[in-house]
């Protein structure tokens, strides 16, 4: 296992967003998180990730445990993220973005007088065209379309070399085309280094094209776990959010 | 690239020939302007460049005054070491008031910077026996071989040119671009891999450093001390000098040191209205010119387009 997940719980006064929650990710996989506005997703990856503290429950990340770690050590261990609401920098150009999430997973972030513009130059344009932004390199990365965004930040995710990815949507708010084609470069970057994934996602369609495992949060609670074929004819699933959407 | 150095030659040349003007006034807004610039700068290295909106810089600056003329005048150290301890004390002073800011964000960050530099004050205020409280420290001169205010001048220059380059180092190193990170994004910074609120401490250290040394400059400079150099408008004095000049711009809050320093010069011996007149600048320059003074230029492409 990857990640395990043990009876998670985390409230904000008195409202329960995640109410112990348990899953166990096995390397290599990719499992995916859906339900409802408000079931408690994103509240469940910032818990993973060390951005909140769990009041009760275990996160074990490759045997260690990390429920009390802060989430610059997280990441370090190997696990990266993208954020729902896009999470760039940027002021930045595309190039200074990667460059600068190479250069703290290279621990070269601590040179203090050596120009950073001849760090890491090979590794960096390498990701950015990994991520299909060849041609904006030297553009501000706060300019460039939102989809474009989105892509750059999986490059950030990247640059870090994750064994365990977390994406939170990686493809709301874009159009049917980008949605395909950001699947697909994600689905791509993560069979050929093998990485394990998990992921949100409002779309179903994606979910089920490139999902193994399918979990259903509702209400803060996992409500069913199995394969996209399962989750599609469980009818409590239906019920709570296939029913709701659609 | 090359533009903007030949641009710092010739500003680095104007200011080493300054005091062929023999003008005793000259020499003294140069000198007066070399310090506050340091001193905008170093505050910059938080603003600017960390995106912490410090509001007791004067701390460090008044830690650093009274460290190097307090160890001269009071226990007699040779001014080389007295001048190092300030720019340590300002460091130290720095991180212990980092550690607890740090843990705060935004607006609770800034009135926390602000708290602990009214204490130093206060402490300063009170401790009649040691600093002279109200009436000051008298009578601190210029060490022997500076002993004329031509040659403080370019002891001044050397020392601001050193430390601007050693910070323009460290902000085009790799640690500056995390620096630039965290002011844009501190909770992408972190996932990252970054440690930011050690980050930031460093910021903080390395800051109340040349806050230091600015304020050691400044002491011997007037021959005197006052708390009033470590009370809130002086916070506020040198913030204003970082955005009149432009803080996305290394060299920017420099500028505008000069150019406030020279204007309230010119200002004063017309009319007493100075601040009214400063305010006004500023709200114009916040509305119209929000990148500052060297934004602006920058922007109208007067100067090749240096890196930030």
């Amino acid at each position: 296992m990857i990640l395990t997940v043990e009876k998670v719980k985390k409230s904000f006064d008195g409202f329960i967003a995640v109410n112990g929650v348990s899953l166990a990710i096995p390397k290599g996989e990719i499992w995916a998180i859906i339900g409802p506005n408000g079931a408690g997703k994103t509240t469940l990856f910032n818990l993973i990730t060390g951005h909140i503290r769990v009041n009760e429950g275990k996160l074990t990340f490759k045997g260690i445990d990390i429920t009390r770690m802060p989430p610059h050590q997280i990441c370090r261990l190997g696990m990266g993220r993208s954020f729902q609401r896009t999470n760039i920098f940027p002021r930045l150009t595309v190039f200074q973005n990667i460059q600068a999430a190479v250069l703290a997973h290279r621990g070269k972030s601590f040179n203090f007088f050596k120009p950073v513009d001849s760090f890491f130059r090979d590794e960096t344009r390498a990701l950015i065209e990994r991520v299909g932004l060849k041609d904006y390199g030297e553009t501000v990365s706060g300019t460039i379309s939102y989809g474009f965004q989105k892509q750059l930040e999986l490059g950030i995710a990247l640059a870090s070399e994750p064994e365990l990815l977390l994406l939170d949507e990686p493809t709301a708010g874009m159009s049917v085309k980008e949605t395909h084609q950001t699947m697909e470069l994600i689905g791509r970057i993560i069979r050929e280094k093998g990485l394990s994934l998990l992921f949100t996602e409002h779309d179903m369609e994606v979910v089920f094209s490139i999902a193994e495992t399918v979990m259903v949060l509702h209400q803060g609670r996992l409500i069913a776990e199995g394969s996209p074929a399962e989750i599609r004819g469980n009818l409590d699933v239906q019920k709570v959010y296939l029913g709701e959407t659609r | 690239m090359l533009k903007r150095n030949w641009f710092l030659i010739i500003i680095t040349l104007f200011l080493a020939l300054l005091p062929c003007t023999e003008s005793r006034f000259y020499i003294f807004l140069g000198t007066d302007i070399l310090i506050m610039g340091l001193f905008a700068v170093s505050l910059n290295l938080l603003l600017g460049y960390t995106g912490l909106v410090s509001f007791g810089q004067a701390a460090y600056f008044g830690i650093g005054a009274y460290t190097c003329a307090l160890l001269m005048k009071k226990a007699a150290v040779v001014f080389p070491l007295a001048f190092v301890a300030a720019a340590l004390a300002g460091a130290i002073g720095a991180l212990l008031i980092g550690f607890f800011c740090i843990r705060l964000t935004k607006i609770y960050f800034s009135m926390l910077t602000l708290a602990f530099s009214q204490i130093v004050w206060a402490i300063v205020f009170k401790w009649n026996s040691l600093t002279g409280g109200d009436t000051g420290l008298i009578g601190i001169n210029f060490p022997q071989y500076l002993d004329s205010s031509t040659r403080f001048y370019y002891f001044t220059l050397g020392v601001v040119v050193v430390s601007l380059y050693i910070l323009g180092k460290v902000v085009g190193s790799p640690f500056g671009r995390i620096l630039a990170t965290i002011r844009e994004n501190p909770e992408r910074t972190e996932f990252i891999g970054i440690n930011v609120k050690l980050f930031q401490l460093i910021a903080f250290m390395i800051s109340g450093f040349f806050a230091g040394i600015s304020g050691a400059l400044f002491g011997i400079f007037n021959h005197s001390l006052f708390p009033d150099l470590l009370y809130w408008p002086m916070s506020a004095e040198v913030l204003i000098m970082s955005i009149l000049g432009g803080m996305y711009n290394f060299l920017g809050p420099a500028v505008g040191a000069a150019v406030m320093l020279y204007l309230r010069m010119l200002v004063t011996s017309y009319t007493q209205y100075w601040p009214l007149i400063m305010g006004t600048i500023l709200a114009l320059l916040l509305f119209f010119f929000p990148g500052g003074i060297v934004g602006f230029l920058k922007s109208q492409r007067i100067f090749a387009k240096g890196k930030r």
